[in-house]
């Protein structure tokens, strides 16, 4: 039974003191963490910026990743999407009653491995256990702290007409990974979930230019629907090209079968760049030399035509408006 | 070949577009039955390809819209009864009843829960045998064999809580209902791909027999489509309509003589109730009495309230043909995908919901 989260683990007594001092604290230390006081201090100076994200994925081990990965990951873009040099995370973990505890270190080792990757230290941290069947295995929320460089402006407002869209590689990895896994839809593939630090990328996209407007990473809703966010927010039209747009065989024939749309499939390693055009065959070379944009490419351009609209020119030539993405994505019937 | 890209070849399609408008004199008027062929003609730009000689309506082949709102609250009725849990299709859950819809139910605390095959019913069942598990059989030929299959299955297995209520529907009645009605002039008619696989290309002769309409079945490829568009084209213009098919990977003649024999043994046939259309004779699918203990018709009674139809919606003549979905006053102000009004705005499959998803930056009605 020693292998199970139990309610006592959440107590705040003994076993919540064991459960942090030996399955949390050897895997992710630094100074700030070991502590162990209330509150985390650091030292920073300058435009900060700071993001929250809660993790619920099902299932929570998936292929190329986990809910630890994912919550390290995601947070570190949201930071490195506005241009921040992502520093510190805070990390509370929800746990269900009986969950295992070796799932559980599997989960934070992970962690470990995505914040190194990042070169993030997770400086404040909460554990809670709820009672069987009032949270699914495992929650994890994180918040963080990251810092922008002088001359750094990057916002979902700021496209303008004429700027190139680029996107860092396929689309559809992370959901169409996460559903083959899926109970009832279960079929095996070897694709792989995207999930991955994109912060160093962007450092070295802010190296060649500065006159990156916008950033995001296309999460849930996938690239369309980041794409019209970016085009409602800035009031411009944003015109894309089917044919450009990377997409895996693997998840087009996974979206062929189900019925669904690579474009509206989440991604958790991928993001979006609206840039001065000027600068866009710079910026694109060094994306392509990075690991996590090497299948970079330029989709598109924001225009002044449709504003707030996505249109997108077909495969066949013809041009259709993008929507965002509208209720749940589920395969089709017949 | 991996049959992922090589049907949307971009030359390929230019080139039978441009076929197409070459051949095309006269005006033309086509019907695609399948509502999978709306959404592919719509999300691939087909309509801006061909020429406009060539006017293409959307027909009756979208099973979720093609419910009866009084089938629809008998399911929703179904779901509130204790210890039921309701399995069925992913589009089904919105489809607004009278009152309410399964997703509505569902969070009233009914046991709905979405499957991708009857199998995963079945599965359901077996896991659950203290409930009733009542699958909800929409569809046409395409999902009617495998519904008949999930019976057979349960009495082998002796899975004795599961039921299925059938409202599957039969293609070639209701064309010829519609061409009976004569509301919608029809010069030619794409004919649905997934259904003649089971069913083939007979059932469909009595139509350029008898109206002189042009049919031929067609894949869901963009290139798919403008072949089999190319085809209709060839027969109107030469003025000999007959049936063809387009779709030779997929559809033999004679069909899946071994499907339509398990829809035989556990259906019979009858009249069946369709939204929009009416009672039409000889085009649902009815469980056969050696079979009732899996008929949740026979199996559960319950007592409905009087079905209303949301005003204003034409759903009903969207699924004639008799107007586009732009041509409804609620299209895309006060029915949207995020709010639908209609069954056509909800599914996957639904003519509305194509029209909306797949809006043409020229034409941004409705947003």
């Amino acid at each position: 039974m020693d292998d199970s989260i139990l309610l006592a683990h959440g107590s705040g007594g003994k076993l919540s003191h064991e459960l942090v001092e030996k399955t949390f604290l050897p895997f992710l230390t630094n100074p700030a963490l070991n502590k162990l006081d209330d509150s985390a201090i650091f030292e920073a100076s300058g435009r900060l910026a700071f993001t929250t994200d809660g993790y619920v994925v099902n299932p929570i081990f998936f292929p190329g990743g986990d809910i630890g990965k994912l919550a390290v990951c995601g947070t570190v873009n949201d930071l490195a999407m506005n241009g921040a040099k992502p520093l510190y995370l805070s990390l509370s973990a929800i746990i269900e009653e009986g969950f295992l505890l070796s799932d559980l270190e599997r989960v934070v080792q992970s962690i470990k491995k995505a914040a190194a990757e990042a070169g993030v230290s997770i400086i404040a941290g909460d554990t809670k256990v709820v009672n069987r069947g009032q949270a699914d295995k495992l929650f994890i929320t994180t918040a963080g702290v990251g810092i922008i460089s002088p001359g750094v402006d990057i916002s979902g407002a700021n496209a303008r007409a004429g700027d190139k869209v680029l996107l860092s590689g396929t689309i559809g990895d992370h959901g169409i990974a996460i559903m083959s896994q899926r109970e009832g839809l279960k079929f095996s593939m070897t694709l792989k979930s995207d999930c991955a630090p994109l912060n160093k990328l962007v450092s070295q996209m802010l190296d060649v230019s500065s006159r990156i407007h916008c950033m995001r990473d296309p999460t849930r809703g996938g690239l369309a629907t980041t794409l019209n966010e970016l085009a409602r927010q800035s009031r411009v039209g944003i015109m894309v090209e089917e044919a450009k747009i990377p997409v895996k065989e693997e998840v087009k024939a996974a979206c062929e079968l189900l019925g669904l749309d690579p474009i509206y499939v989440a991604n958790e390693g991928k993001l979006v760049a609206i840039v001065s055009p000027g600068d866009a065959s710079k910026i694109l070379a060094r994306m392509r030399r990075n690991r996590y944009g090497k299948d970079a490419a330029i989709i598109g351009e924001v225009t002044r035509e449709h504003p707030g609209k996505v249109a997108m020119k077909t495969r066949l030539g013809p041009s259709r408006i993008v929507d965002m993405l509208s209720g749940e994505l589920l395969p089709r019937i017949c | 070949m991996k049959f992922v890209d090589e049907y949307q070849d971009s030359k390929l399609a230019r080139g039978l577009a441009r076929r197409i408008a070459q051949r095309s004199t006269k005006t033309v008027r086509l019907m695609e039955f399948c509502g999978g062929h709306t959404h592919a003609i719509l999300r691939y730009g087909i309509r801006q390809l061909v020429p406009q000689t060539v006017e293409m309506r959307s027909g009756p082949g979208c099973p979720v819209c093609v419910t009866a709102t009084v089938d629809l609250d008998r399911a929703i009725a179904l779901a509130h009864l204790p210890d039921v849990i309701i399995t069925t299709f992913g589009d089904m859950i919105r489809v607004p009843g009278s009152y309410s819809s399964l997703q509505q139910a569902k969070a009233e605390g009914a046991d709905v829960r979405i499957v991708y095959s009857t199998i995963d019913a079945l599965d359901i069942a077996k896991a659950n045998p203290g409930k009733s598990i009542i699958f909800i059989g929409i569809g046409f030929e395409t999902t009617a064999p495998t519904v008949a299959a999930s019976i057979l299955r349960a009495r082998q297995e002796k899975i004795e809580n599961f039921y299925v209520l059938s409202l599957n529907r039969l293609t070639p009645p209701v064309m010829k209902a519609l061409l009976d009605s004569g509301e919608v002039k029809l010069d030619g008619i794409v004919c649905p791909g997934h259904v003649s696989v089971i069913i083939g290309s007979h059932p469909y002769e009595f139509i350029p027999r008898d109206y002189g309409v042009a049919c031929v079945i067609s894949g869901f490829e963009p290139l798919d489509i403008l072949l089999c568009i190319n085809k209709l084209v060839e027969q109107i213009e030469k003025g000999e309509p007959k049936v063809e098919i387009a779709y030779s990977r997929g559809v033999r003649p004679e069909g899946n003589r071994a499907a339509r024999q398990l829809m035989k043994e556990v259906f019979e046939i009858g009249a069946a109730n369709w939204r929009g259309i009416g009672i039409v004779p000889q085009s649902g699918l009815k469980i056969r009495g050696k079979y009732q203990q899996f008929d949740a018709d026979k199996a559960f009674s319950v007592s409905l309230k009087p079905p209303k139809e949301p005003k204003g919606c034409r759903c009903g003549d969207v699924i004639r043909g008799a107007v586009v979905p732009v041509e409804c006053p609620l299209f895309g102000q006060v029915c949207t995908p995020e709010r639908p009004v209609g069954p056509c705005m909800v599914s996957s499959e639904g003519a509305c919901a194509a029209y909306y998803q797949y809006r043409t930056p020229e034409n941004l009605q409705g947003s």
